[in-house]
């Protein structure tokens, strides 16, 4: 993305240059050749109608094509191709937090494979963060409580070090928020990967806490449970029961363990309580990525999420949506 | 001098902190949002020395984000937004309309109380402890985790609200009400025009701030859950409501800057002002406009992209306006009589910077490209060419321009040539590089930051000392002026308008009998060719 940036940044930067020299020079000749030692009586011209017209419009015409190539360019930032690499970022007062599907965490490092589209999926802990990493022209608030995640994906086409800073203002140590992007050659990222420390995969971590909080007990999938069937609900469209229909992403999914009573799912009752302050960012991201991968089966059911199949104790797996889903006892670390 | 005039009038403190004459209450603003631009300025030239090094040696972190917060808070709330309207505003809208005094007298003295009273509020937050959310007040952060005097500071501001909404009720009513005979709408100084596209923002955006900072306020006390998400409300909803009064105070800002301009090009011209109904009504679609995009300040912040595409659409329309001034502007000199005057030299600088200034809106306003520079040092640099480099540029042509008028005495012109020239070299020294900067990803508000940014730093900290001494130089010799000034008589630069029919200093009821108009605006003629004896 950075040269489809870059290539409307000097097309502006040229108009600009165009115009400023354009009213400095014509300032400067007038100002020397109608000085008033040579040009003592000055001629009364009011004005020129069709010339003021067509310095109105011909600016609008240049500027309507800003406008057009911009928001053209911005549809492409907003929108994360298909099939893209799912990362999960939480900024905190003063650090950003990562965590890779496969359950990989890092601390203000964030390790990418070059040549793939990486889709940021981004929250707050606190305050109003800005994840920004200026080799990429990339940039977007994370904002608490909000019931849409952040989004930002890029691709990064060489490997290297690159900066990762925080934009928005968030207190005392704001500038100490900063970190890198690193962009490794895919075979270094698998075998970095590979060797970092997890705790199983994210979608195992969510399994778990749905069991733990009692989720299980209401989504338990079968026709007499209390709460919907969860199991291939991610990016499907959910009949509500004000009548609306929506498709059930990632806000969705949070905003339905935050604040339940909001959307109900027809057919339901407002019955769930909030979850609201009783699970961490983490928590729900790992609970979102446990859904994700609940395609078509039952929650709890014979068919769970591989935790940590990884003979290594503390290794991580490959990124998950590859891994089998069999059954198999949840390690702890 | 004219024998009798309204600064010797009467004498004592009482005749100045109780007066209703318009040019006094101009008088007592122009001190106090001068110390406020000292204090602003102050804490601008700490910040440029702390940034001298990556690792930021002057001030801690936390101190460092209370000087950039309280820098913006003095030079947007008390200096910027009062700064023409409140001192050559008030001196000469009266005037310019061949009125006695504004509409409301004592409104106008009110708002000089509620203005100081607002400015004491905020700086006893600033030495109380000081406040660290920035000038912007972002929710969560100001109204839960800032540990700063944020209610202090939002109650000063609240007040400086108030006395900028009188201002602009008094005039508009005056420029309704108060014009001398055959002063029709058309007839009117550019800059009466101007002052009237501010007041209108001034009234209708003004109370949005008082009520979100109010919003504010209230949620860090009675934690009310209006912004806080922990309690069910909405971050995001805060700069919708900051920004629909923040965006158009740019607005307040930088329109009476084009009407001072509006008069000065003219004047150092010696022609009308080119397309005088464009540059009129240029002004009235910049404020009408100017309160539809503020959304722009929002494009990282989860906007919808339809949303994000309207903001940016209309940003774009909004540059127009400003283009057509600046045209007219320029073709105004087209076969003109043209002198080098301090305030001309002001008008010269003006546009280049202006040009500057207004042109990399644009790349903010394209959407796509927003993305990267928002929250950068191109978004800093790019509204300091417009504030500072417009504005500041602008007051200062106006206070040269018009200082004969308000004094009697004229300025010393080798040294305000010499002063104009370093501003000129000082500001784009600063500045200038912090496009670079942003551009190369140098976020705003970093107490701290990578190595290779340092050298443009360097750079731009070294304009800034240039800057502040090209400030310092016309608050001595103004003072000096004072004194030892040339006496200017009525009308020294040979202008048009009806201020300039009257004495300098004008006396207490500023003119003798009530002015007649019977000619069109900014009309030169021979007479007023042989009164231009500083021309």
């Amino acid at each position: 993305m950075a040269k489809h940036v870059d290539a409307l940044y000097f097309f502006i930067t040229a108009v600009v240059v165009f115009f400023t020299l354009l009213v400095v020079t014509l300032v400067a000749i007038f100002a020397v050749k109608y000085r008033r030692e040579k040009h003592p009586v000055a001629v009364p011209i009011h004005g020129n109608i069709p010339l003021e017209i067509a310095w109105s419009l011909i600016p609008l015409a240049i500027a309507m094509v800003m406008f057009v190539w911009g928001g053209w360019l911005y549809f492409k930032l907003s929108t994360p191709p298909a099939g893209s690499m799912e990362i999960y970022a939480i900024g905190k007062q003063w650090m950003w937090k990562f965590e890779h599907p496969n359950g990989t965490r890092e601390i203000n490092e964030l390790h990418v494979p070059v040549g793939r589209d990486v889709k940021m999926i981004m929250t707050s802990q606190d305050v109003i963060h800005s994840f920004f990493v200026p080799a990429f022209r990339v940039k977007n608030d994370v904002i608490p409580g909000n019931e849409r995640y952040s989004v930002a994906w890029f691709n990064a086409s060489k490997a290297g070090e690159y900066h990762l800073f925080c934009a928005e203002y968030c207190g005392t140590l704001h500038s100490g928020m900063i970190g890198k992007v690193v962009a490794m050659e895919p075979a270094d990222f698998e075998r970095w990967q590979s060797g970092g420390g997890g705790e199983g995969s994210m979608a195992a971590s969510g399994e778990k806490l749905f069991q733990q909080l009692g989720c299980i007990t209401c989504h338990r999938g079968d026709a007499g449970a209390r709460g919907p069937n969860l199991a291939g609900v991610y990016g499907s469209t959910v009949q509500l029961s004000d009548g609306r229909k929506i498709v059930a992403d990632d806000g969705y999914i949070r905003e339905s363990i935050q604040n339940p009573p909001a959307k109900i799912v027809a057919g339901f009752q407002p019955i769930m309580p909030s979850f609201q302050g009783q699970i961490s960012e983490e928590g729900i991201l790992q609970l979102l990525e446990y859904v994700k991968h609940l395609k078509s089966q039952t929650p709890g059911g014979p068919e769970t999420v591989a935790p940590n199949s990884n003979a290594v104790p503390g290794a991580t797996n490959l990124p998950n949506q590859q891994a089998p889903l069999t059954a198999a006892p949840a390690k702890k670390k | 001098m004219p024998e009798e005039h309204y600064v010797n009038e009467d004498y004592g403190i009482r005749s100045w902190l109780l007066t209703k004459d318009h040019k006094r209450i101009a008088i007592l603003y122009l001190i106090s949002i001068t110390f406020f631009f000292a204090v602003g300025g102050l804490m601008a030239t700490m910040i440029r020395v702390h940034l001298l090094t990556p690792t930021g040696n002057l001030v801690s972190p936390d101190n460092y984000n209370k000087l950039f917060t309280m820098h913006g808070v003095m030079m947007v709330f008390f200096f910027l937004v009062p700064s023409i309207p409140a001192t050559l505003g008030n001196f000469l809208m009266p005037l310019m309309v061949g009125a006695k005094d504004l509409a409301f007298p004592k409104i106008n003295l009110a708002s000089w109380y509620i203005f100081m009273i607002g400015g004491a509020i905020t700086l006893y937050a600033l030495v109380a402890g000081g406040v660290d959310t920035g000038w912007t007040f972002y929710t969560p952060f100001s109204t839960v985790y800032s540990n700063t005097h944020v209610v202090t500071a939002v109650i000063g501001i609240f007040f400086a609200g108030f006395s900028s909404i009188l201002t602009g009720l008094n005039f508009i009513v005056t420029v309704h009400r108060m014009r001398a005979p055959g002063l029709t709408w058309f007839r009117l100084p550019l800059f009466v025009w101007s002052m009237y596209a501010t007041s209108i923002i001034m009234m209708l955006g003004t109370p949005v701030i008082a009520i979100t900072l109010s919003l504010v306020g209230l949620e860090r006390v009675f934690h009310l859950g209006i912004f806080n998400p922990a309690l069910g409300g909405d971050p995001v909803l805060f700069q919708h409501m900051f920004w629909f009064y923040s965006h158009p105070a740019v607005y307040i800002m930088i329109l009476p800057g084009m009407g001072a301009i509006s008069e000065i090009v003219s004047t150092f011209s010696r022609k009308p002002v080119f397309g005088y109904k464009f540059v009129a009504f240029s002004s009235l679609a910049i404020a009408v406009f100017g309160f539809l995009v503020w959304g722009h300040h929002l494009f990282t912040a989860g906007m919808s992209i339809y949303a994000a595409l309207l903001f940016s659409l209309i940003s774009f329309l909004v540059a127009i306006p400003s283009a057509i001034k600046t045209f007219a502007w320029t073709a105004t000199m087209y076969k003109g009589s043209i002198s080098y005057k301090t305030p001309m030299l002001y008008v010269f600088g003006f546009l280049g910077l202006f040009c500057i200034g207004g042109l990399t809106g644009l790349f903010l306003a394209a959407v796509g490209l927003d993305i990267h520079m928002q929250d950068t040092y191109f978004v800093v640099a790019h509204f300091h060419y417009i504030m500072v480099g417009g504005m500041v540029m602008a007051y200062l042509g106006g206070l040269h321009y018009w200082w004969p008028k308000m004094t009697g005495r004229m300025y010393p012109e080798a040294w305000a040539k010499l002063s104009a020239l370093i501003v000129f070299v000082g500001f784009n020294l600063t500045f200038f590089p912090q496009f670079i900067l942003g551009y190369m990803g140098m976020p705003r508000r970093y107490a701290t930051y990578p190595p290779e940014f340092q050298v443009l730093h360097v750079l731009s900290t070294a304009g800034a000392s240039i800057l502040a001494l090209g400030y310092l130089l016309p608050m001595v010799y103004f003072i000096w002026s004072l004194r030892y000034g040339q006496v200017a008589g009525p009308n020294p630069w040979g202008a048009t308008g009806l201020e300039w029919k009257t004495t300098s200093p004008p006396h207490k009821h500023n003119f003798d009998e009530t002015p007649v108009v019977t000619e069109e605006p900014y009309n030169y003629t021979p007479e007023l060719e042989r009164e231009a004896r500083f021309v």
